[in-house]
């Protein structure tokens, strides 16, 4: 589904991804674990498209299109989905109606008509209950006056209506208290199918409590410098980010 | 540049969906300014003597006046003596829509102004004003069974000489201002509405206009009165073809409304901007005032002001009556080199008055965009309240926005609350909506309508709509 060759990018030209490989099949999910400053929420945001990000090297294709070379609407057309850190607030501008519309947007580049007003308000009423988000929040405005974890609840609500291939949680998990954690990862759990995939990055093991990874890969200094399964996240809790970093200047000792 | 800017630049130059001019034989006035014209003009128009008097009046006014300074735009030359006061088409009295030009309903159907059956279904009576004249009115006939009356400002002249009589210029009077003085001079037609006691009135009452004819000025006058206990709602929505010479459009507003009576004021004003390298485009200087004059009373004023080279203008109420109370609702968009100097005046007088202001500015291109705005309370008003929220929205980095609120207080026990924010679109907000599907383009439009909305919900529904598509179009070209 998703396939990253040494993809590098910079941010006004200091470099933070240098080089990274990594392969997403549909029905798998990874994780990407890292220290502050690794460079997780950057590979996230390139994938996205975010504009002040230069890709400098390698290449990434998505269901073998060239994923760089689209626009960001077009890359979430082509269902891509980022769930954000930091989702932003839009004031006046209603959760029903700002779905709607990218509903709307995805099924015409699709080729399909726009959902009745009934189809989407039944999809909604389904989703809505899967992140036991209240119809008050969804009928209110996009984010606005949200706390924490009501945003990325949100998100996920989005993630659900927009039934992506590939959704990316960025950091979806930090700020979250236990309940919410619980009630988002619920839903990535019932939302995963042996057709679509998901690439968490998370800074914490605490999500991977709750949702199972199939494979582990720890980001640092812009490049993937371990990967695993499941247990390598354990490891990792246990150990620190210390721990990756002397193996890594150990590795870096023998190549010399 | 970053690539959202290269967007918002290019949509911030798009053109001007409306620009066609219609070519029908007018009848013109001499060009030129003097007694003669006016004289001229009230012959035509078969007004009483009184009329032409109270006319010439203000013209002696207008003629000692002088252009005012204050305003925060450079305020374009204007030669009054190069401009014909009086053009209308030739062929008049008409008595169905069949005898209306053709190639008028098709300027009007360019328009989508539903000057049809769609229309009269939906239950609206238009008044259509093109250039001067009024050519059609529809459903008078159901008005007229309640009592109301809404007519022409010329038929009322001459149906109702009573009541333009008691009550013109008693709101704005011809000394007001200059363009005030102007208009009272010169005034070609307009619209007159009077709704009887204790009626509500049963639809939207709306009129479109339009100026059209080349270097006519178009000098609208509307006078609605509301008697005791009634209710109306105004529609106003107008759109001007493209022409290179800039119009000057000075129309006066004048709303009375009288003890418990309610009128609510809207319109949608999308003239011609000019191109995006600042020439040509209407200059829209006009004086809206309305007075609660009776206790109870209630007038709102929304306005959504898309177009023009220049809005220059302060719709306002007077709160005479105890426990009155005024309204204003306001978005203003400008772009390319456009200026906008607009808000509102609230004039307390009576006691427990309230008055609410809503601005909301929207900025795009090289534009300018004033809000100014009077709130005064009177040595009387014991407890006047007043709220205003003044906001300002940027898009790109070649615009700017501005607030001069003045207000003045002579009485200890009222409440003055100002709030204001200035605000830009993030290129977080858009690259969110984009992540999600929506393109660049209707990303703007969603924060724009968005941002407006608190305003757009008190227009009537079916201009909401219309004014949302409106702000939609105008950013594709600016900035959405």
């Amino acid at each position: 589904m998703l396939n990253i060759n040494d993809l590098q990018a910079s941010v006004e030209g200091k470099e933070i991804l240098k080089g990274i490989s990594l392969r997403v099949n549909a029905g798998e999910i990874h994780a990407i674990m890292g220290p502050n400053g690794s460079g997780k929420s950057t590979l996230a945001s390139v994938l996205a498209g975010k504009e002040s990000y230069e890709v400098t090297g390698g290449n990434v294709l998505f269901e073998g299109k060239d994923l760089i070379e689209m626009a960001p609407e077009d890359r979430a057309r082509e269902g891509l989905f980022l769930a954000f850190q930091y989702p932003v607030e839009i004031p006046g501008v209603s959760n029903i109606n700002f779905l709607k519309t990218a509903i709307t947007e995805i099924r015409a580049y699709k080729g399909l008509p726009p959902l009745s007003s009934r189809e989407f308000m039944n999809l909604l009423k389904e989703k809505q209950e899967l992140v036991e988000l209240k119809t008050s929040l969804v009928n209110r405005s996009l984010n606005e006056g949200f706390s924490g974890g009501e945003k990325k609840r949100n998100e996920i609500l989005q993630l659900a209506m927009l039934d992506p291939k590939l959704a990316i949680l960025d950091e979806t998990d930090s700020g979250l208290d236990i309940d919410a954690l619980r009630i988002v990862a619920n839903g990535v759990n019932k939302l995963r199918t042996e057709n679509n995939a998901f690439m968490l990055i998370t800074h914490y093991q605490r999500l991977l409590d709750y949702i199972v990874p199939d494979f582990v890969h720890i980001l640092y200094d812009g490049k993937i410098i371990k990967s695993g399964t499941k247990e390598l996240a354990l490891e990792l809790e246990e150990k620190g980010y210390d721990w990756v970093k002397e193996e890594l200047s150990v590795q870096a000792s023998h190549s010399l | 540049m970053s690539k959202d800017q290269e967007l918002l630049e290019s949509l911030a130059s798009g053109e001007y969906e409306y620009g066609f001019s219609t070519d029908i034989e007018m009848e013109m006035a001499p060009r030129g300014l003097n007694e003669d014209t006016i004289r001229y003009i009230s012959a035509k128009k078969n007004e009483p003597e009184w009329l032409l008097e109270w006319r010439l009046k203000a013209l002696t006014r207008f003629l000692q006046m002088e252009m005012p300074h204050w305003q925060s735009f450079d305020l374009p030359e204007i030669d009054f003596q190069a401009i014909s006061y009086f053009a209308a088409p030739k062929k008049k009295q008409l008595n169905s829509l069949d005898e209306v030009d053709p190639e008028l309903l098709d300027t009007f159907a360019k328009l989508g102004i539903p000057l049809n059956e769609q229309k009269i279904l939906s239950g609206v009576a238009v008044d259509v004003v093109f250039d001067s004249v009024s050519v059609a009115t529809t459903f008078k006939a159901k008005l007229a069974e309640k009592g109301v009356i809404f007519c022409s400002f010329g038929e009322a002249v001459q149906n109702h000489p009573e009541l333009i009589k008691k009550y013109l210029g008693t709101v704005v009077p011809a000394g007001d201002n200059i363009f005030a003085a102007l208009n009272s001079a010169v005034f070609s037609d307009g619209s007159f509405a009077y709704i009887p006691k204790g009626v509500r009135c049963p639809m939207e009452l709306s009129t479109y206009f339009r100026i059209n004819a080349m270097n006519s000025g178009q000098f609208e006058r509307t006078l609605i009165v509301a008697e005791e206990g009634s209710y109306v709602s105004y529609l106003e929505g107008c759109t001007a073809p493209m022409r290179d010479e800039n119009q000057l459009h000075a129309a006066v507003v004048e709303l009375i409304a009288l003890d418990d009576a309610e009128i609510k004021y809207s319109t949608v004003q999308n003239w011609y901007p000019g191109d995006k390298d600042g020439k040509g485009g209407v200059y829209n200087f006009v004086t809206k005032r309305g007075i609660c004059k009776g206790n109870n009373s209630k007038i709102s004023w929304t306005q959504v002001e898309t177009g023009s080279a220049i809005t220059w203008k302060y719709p306002g109420v007077i709160l005479k009556g105890d426990n009155s109370s005024g309204e204003f609702y306001s978005v203003a968009m400008t772009r390319h080199h456009k200026a906008a100097d607009t808000g509102t005046k609230m004039i307390h007088l009576g006691k427990n008055t309230k008055s609410r202001i809503i601005s909301k500015g929207i900025s795009a291109g090289k534009s300018q965009n004033s809000y100014r705005g009077l709130v005064s309370i009177g040595p009387n008003a014991e407890n006047a309240r007043n709220f205003t929220q003044c906001d300002s929205l940027l898009i790109g980095d070649k615009c700017g926005a501005h607030t001069f609120p003045y207000i003045e207080s002579k009485n200890s026990s009222s409440i003055v609350e100002h709030e204001a924010t200035t605000s830009k679109i993030a290129e977080d907000q858009i690259f969110y909506l984009n992540q999600r599907g929506i393109d660049t383009e209707k990303a703007v439009a969603l924060i724009v309508n968005g941002y407006a909305r608190e305003v757009l919900n008190n227009l009537p529904m079916e201009f909401a709509v219309e004014a949302q598509k409106l702000l939609a179009i105008s950013l594709d070209g600016s900035v959405g």
